[in-house]
Order: structure tokens, then sequence, then C-alpha cells
């Protein structure tokens, strides 16, 4: 059941101003959502003020010089710094994006900085994404074959097979279009969301897995599948400018289609 | 992680054109469920006879239900109109979100236009008669 108020223990507070700058040309305001485990207190936002000349473009570089310099408890998750390893993803400025290839001066005013939307926090902008990734596993993932692998080649495919997978092959499961999407908000425990959908038509398109019929079966739910009312803020927020709306739409075609 | 907070999302997920048309889709089809009845009861009131027809005229053309239907009116169109746009979706086209924003604005702006025409229809006819 759809859960609109935040539960008494995940309320946020007003929290700590950190270090007017003085003398900054381009001076930039960062509310920043925090909670600590061993606090037992309620989660707060954090203000940070600081000057944009004196790090990079980028929301990522913004929040790794707060935490070098002004504030060293503030913990968030990156790699790449780069938009390949989906590690950053956070909500900045009320939508989901990765904050290594999102601009600072693309947000007007505050920048604001929360986890990515209804998921379990385990420190400030760290999710607790392990259910996101059991119901990635569960789609089986990888390639499913019954025929015998040709013996002195890889399984090939032709260019035209191949382009059916571009599109999809792209996405690094950063779980900013699952944490967009209102279906997976309210029913986030049985719908398996925008991303592991769009991975699930991946390997159903790919032309050298021969376990389309199971997979279809697998996803034939009124939860896992049917959840997805096309709503289509997953295409809106995804980073890599992937369309998982589209892929759900085809796997419900697959599923039409193989009763024909 | 009982005792994890949860983060924060209708809070602070900035309003998109995608979801809330999505949402409006919802209180649209449910509000002309709600709106049936009053037709029904309508039609009842015709069945009955003359006295009952006229109090439910009576009760139906009061300011504040005369409002409700301008409302109903607009709830029928743009369900009408995002149903089409459903549809479309259904047949796998219409996804790329150019093509996603343009056919809502279109659904919003035909159901708008709709809505005009029709109260305007209504109007015209009362002022004749």
């Amino acid at each position: 059941m759809a859960e609109f108020k935040l539960p008494a223990n995940s309320r946020i507070t007003e929290g700590k101003t950190y270090g007017q700058v003085s003398g900054a040309k381009r001076a930039k305001t960062f509310q920043i959502y925090r909670w600590d485990p061993d606090s037992g207190e309620n989660p707060r936002t954090d203000t940070y003020v600081i000057d944009l000349d004196k790090c990079g473009p980028m929301v990522l570089d913004a929040i790794l010089y707060i935490k070098n310099e002004i504030d060293p408890t503030l913990t968030f998750r990156r790699s790449c710094r780069e938009g390949i390893c989906g590690s950053c993803a956070m909500n900045i400025d009320g939508t989901n994006t990765l904050a290594c290839t999102k601009a600072t001066t693309s947000v007007n005013g505050t920048v604001k900085i929360y986890p990515l939307p209804h998921m379990p926090v385990l420190k400030d902008l760290v999710p607790d994404l392990s259910h996101f990734y059991a119901q990635y596993a569960s789609i089986k993932p990888w390639l499913q074959t019954k025929s015998p692998a040709p013996p002195d080649k890889e399984r090939l495919q032709s260019v035209e097979d191949r382009e059916k997978i571009d599109g999809l092959y792209e996405c690094i499961l950063c779980a900013c279009c699952s944490t967009s999407c209102p279906s997976y908000w309210w029913n986030g425990e049985r719908y398996l969301g925008p991303a592991v959908l769009l991975q699930a038509y991946r390997w159903l398109v790919d032309s050298r897995d021969e376990a389309t019929g199971e997979r279809l079966d697998e996803l034939e739910d009124p939860f896992r599948l049917y959840r997805c009312h096309t709503i289509m803020n997953c295409a809106k927020t995804c980073p890599k400018g992937l369309n998982p709306a589209k892929a759900i739409s085809e796997i419900k075609k697959m599923m039409v289609q193989r009763t024909l | 992680m009982a005792g994890n907070p949860l983060s924060p999302h209708l809070q602070i997920y900035r309003p998109q054109l995608t979801s809330g048309m999505s949402i409006m889709h919802r209180i649209t089809g449910i509000a002309l469920s709600v709106g049936t009845l009053v037709l029904l009861y309508w039609l009842v009131a015709a069945a009955q006879g003359m006295e009952s027809y006229e109090a439910a005229q009576r009760c139906i053309g009061s300011l504040p239900m005369q409002l409700l239907l301008v409302g109903w009116t607009f709830a029928f169109y743009y369900h009408l109109c995002n149903g089409v746009r459903h549809l479309l979706w259904d047949t796998g086209w219409g996804f790329d979100l150019t093509t996603a924003y343009k056919t809502g604005y279109i659904a919003i702006g035909a159901a708008v236009t709709m809505t005009v025409l029709t109260w305007a229809c209504v109007i015209a006819q009362g002022a004749a008669a």
C-alpha cells in the first residue's frame, strides 16, 4: 500500500550551516541530506557555502571539495567521475542523476542534494541497493543457451541483431530511473522497476539467447512487470539518455505476441 | 534496515509533466466514477416522473453542481485524450521523450479546448432558450 508520508524516523530536520566564504566571486550554496547511523537522530539537511572558483565544474567536484576542505564526515559513493560507473547517482535539484555529469551551474539557486528517493539510507547520500541488486539477479542477467556452442568461434550475431541491443547495453544500473518511478516507490518490494526490466529486455531481445520463453514466464506477473503504468519518469531522468519505458512496452508486446 | 530512515520521495522530487499527467489520469478516472452516480441519479429521477425530475433539475442546475459539471466535463475529455495517448503507447509508439511531451501537451490542450467548446455550446443554448 502506498505510504505518501515519511515515517517518523525519516522526517528531515534543519541542520548546521558551514563556512561563510568571504571574497568569493562565485559563491554557491549546497543543501545536503545528512543521516548518521551512530547518532540516533533524525536525518537533517546541512548547508555549505563554497566558492565555485576553487573546485571543478560538476556537482561531484563540489561535494568532493566540501568533503576535503569543510566537512570530512560527508559520505557519498563515487568512483569513475565520468558517468560510466553509476556510483554517484543521487537526487540533485529534484531529479535523479549522476553527480559527476551534472554541471553545478545548471542548477539555479541553492543546489539541493538528497539520496536516491524512497530507499533505506545507510549514511548521508548512500542508499541501500541490496534489494535492487537482488531484483537484478532475479532476471538472470546472462546469456542462457541450450544449443552447443560453436567449437571454433563465439556465438555470432548479425549486424541487424546486434543493433537491437543498442539503447539497452549502455545501462550502468545506477538506479536513477527505478528510484524516480512512483510505481517503484509504492510497490518496489514486488515490482521489478524500470532499470531491471530494461535489463530483462536486453536479454529477451538478444538473438543469441535461447531462454526467451522462460524469461517471459518469469515476468508474467501482475507485479513484476505490469506495475509499469507508463508514467515515464524513468526515461525523463535517465542520465544515459536511455528509455526504460519503451523497453518495458516491448516486453508487454512480446507477452501479447506469444499468445497469438 | 528497521532503524534506517527512508529517503524522501514525493517531498523532494521535482514535479514532472510525465508523472503529473499520469496521476491526473487516475484522479479524473475516479472523478468520472463518482460523476456516473450523478448521471444515474438524473436518469432515475427522469424515469420516476415529473416531480422527481424537476427536483433533480433544480439540484443539478444549482451553481455548485454546475461547477462540478464543468469539472466532470474536463475530467471526461482529459481521460479520453490521455487514454488515446495510452493506447498509442500500447502499440509501442510515442515513447521518445520529445514525442511523449508533445502528445502530453496536445492531450491537455485538446481537453481544455473541448471543455470550453462544450460549455460555450451549453451557455449559448441556455441563452437561446
